[in-house]
């Protein structure tokens, strides 16, 4: 087994695992109730696959041509950062849009404190 | 052995953006089409990443840059209209 099958190997595990937590991910928003939940199934592994799969190429072009490549960690910083604020202003546009939540939830938490502070406004407006 | 294994990864990840075009055509609400395209243009760019250890070339490394920074501004777009109603407000003083 010489470098570049060693490298090869390695490049091998990083890109496919990504690719199975995305491909996990996406079955999770198949099956899951609601939209609160596929979110969740959305944002954290094609977060995670995304994030393995270009730190695979990363590996490849920096490990077999000796070139590390600012642009694509630059591209693996912007989606670690923007990914989960992007999931996070969906799940709240869909609350604020009035997305039902599936029959199998118990709680709703967020309901309670907006009418306290509903309450409270008009108590201070009076 | 290396070239096959990519092209199966590559088939899975258009696997991943099959399923979420289900979700966008069938998709109850709006904000589950948004998640689902949020979700194909991430699935683009681990595609675009295996298109260029396949070719192995370089040339395609800006646009995964590029579709990421669309689909973070196209999402906060949607998202902000579906809160508000507009995109742009014209009152600024709240």
């Amino acid at each position: 087994m010489n470098t570049k099958e060693i490298i090869e190997t390695v490049v091998l595990v990083l890109v496919l695992s990504g690719t199975l937590m995305s491909v996990l991910s996406s079955f999770g928003f198949i099956r899951l109730p609601d939209v609160y939940t596929r979110s969740h199934a959305a944002a954290k592994s094609t977060t995670l696959g995304i994030l393995f799969i270009l730190l695979g190429t990363f590996f490849y072009f920096w490990l077999l041509h000796g070139v590390i490549s600012v642009r694509l960690l630059l591209g693996v910083i912007f989606v670690f950062l923007t990914a989960p604020v992007a999931s996070h202003l969906i799940a709240r546009s869909a609350y604020h849009h009035g997305a039902k939540l599936s029959d199998s939830s118990i709680k709703d938490d967020l309901k309670e404190e907006l009418e306290r502070q509903r309450r409270e406004e008009l108590a201070r407006g009076q | 052995m290396f070239d096959l294994l990519l092209l199966i990864a590559m088939g899975l990840l258009s696997l991943s953006i099959v399923i979420a075009m289900y979700r966008i055509i069938k998709g109850p609400s709006l904000p589950d089409r948004i998640l689902a395209l949020d979700s194909i243009s991430y699935s683009i760019i681990g595609i675009v990443a295996i298109l260029s250890i396949r070719t192995d070339t370089r040339a395609y490394l800006e646009t995964i840059l590029l579709i990421g920074i669309l689909a973070f501004l196209s999402t906060i777009a949607l998202c902000k209209f579906l809160e508000r109603g507009v995109v742009i407000e014209h009152k600024r003083d709240h």
